[in-house]
């Protein structure tokens, strides 16, 4: 082999190995389309919980008003939390097998610690919003501070995360200005966008 | 006009060194089990080979305890940045002259 095609691996291996150091790249782009059908189903659960019957287009000028329904919905919301978190590291660590590589590293550390700082925040200050009964604000708090963690994060991880985590922001602001298509634009940036970003992600990573 | 070869750094052109920069370039520091499984590297390599590159001063070793347990992290220097800079501008210029 000339000495010209050594050097064009030699830095073609340097690259991937830069890369690898950095990047947490077990993370699979199934997991995301599979946290994308959980809060979809979540959004509908919540529909027919507080909105049925008007159509779920429909802008709306009331807030939740009962307690229960409040719980109710807290309890959804936290069952799509946990599910997605699950089914995360769960592929993340079945990746990692295949590759043969660990999933508890100095990179994935770092992303933890990149990701838990403004989802810990947002999700303290949305407990805050509840108990305060500032309902209208709570969706635009998950989509902002989850976009903020995702852009906070997305040196550990591949490139399309850094823009999922500007439209969570920008779907997140939109419904700061109308409150009253919040579970709408939740679904939209918690299912929607995660299925295509999913979807993105696994055909460029996975396949 | 000059040979691209003579801009080789010689401690780099080993690869092992050059891979231990590279992930040292890429993380502001690193510990030394992580820079083994990176690199597929035994104990006694990657230790031989990182004593080669803190002699040259082109990384620095700082050594701390994390609950009583000796914790060593490996910094590139600034000179060890900016070799390994010149050493892959080398590798392309070697690349483009013999392409032509």
């Amino acid at each position: 082999m000339e000495q010209h095609q050594t050097y064009q691996k030699d830095l073609e291996s340097i690259r991937k190995l830069m890369e690898r150091s950095v990047k947490f790249i077990s993370l699979s782009g199934l997991s995301g389309i599979l946290a994308g059908i959980y809060a979809l189903i979540g959004a509908t659960i919540a529909y027919y919980l507080v909105h049925y019957p008007a159509s779920p287009f429909d802008y709306r000028i009331y807030s939740i008003q009962s307690g229960e329904a409040l719980i109710q919905l807290s309890v959804v919301a936290t069952v799509v939390l946990v599910g997605s978190l699950l089914t995360g590291i769960w592929m993340s660590a079945r990746k990692a097998k295949g590759a043969g590589v660990k999933i508890w590293d100095a990179t994935s550390k770092r992303l933890f610690i990149n990701l838990s700082i403004p989802l810990m925040t947002g999700g303290i200050f949305v407990l805050i919003l509840l108990s305060n009964g500032h309902l209208e604000l709570v969706a635009f708090s998950c989509l902002v501070f989850y976009g903020l963690a995702l852009i906070n994060a997305s040196d550990n991880l591949y490139e399309e995360v850094r823009y999922l985590g500007y439209s969570e922001i920008v779907l997140g602001l939109i419904s700061a200005a109308m409150p009253g298509y919040g579970l709408l634009l939740w679904a939209i940036g918690f299912g929607v966008l995660h299925i295509i970003y999913g979807s993105v992600m696994y055909k460029r990573y996975d396949s | 006009m000059k040979n691209p070869f003579d801009s080789l750094d010689k401690m780099l052109e080993h690869s092992a060194r050059l891979h231990i920069v590279s992930v040292l370039m890429a993380n502001e520091s690193s510990d030394f089990n992580s820079i083994k499984e990176l690199l597929s590297l035994t104990d006694g390599s990657l230790a031989t080979h990182i004593k080669a590159l803190e002699r040259e001063k082109y990384i620095m070793v700082t050594k701390s305890f994390v609950d009583r347990k000796p914790n060593t992290k490996y910094k590139a220097t600034e000179r060890g940045r900016s070799a390994f800079k010149k050493h892959l501008e080398a590798m392309e210029e070697v690349i483009k002259q013999q392409k032509k």
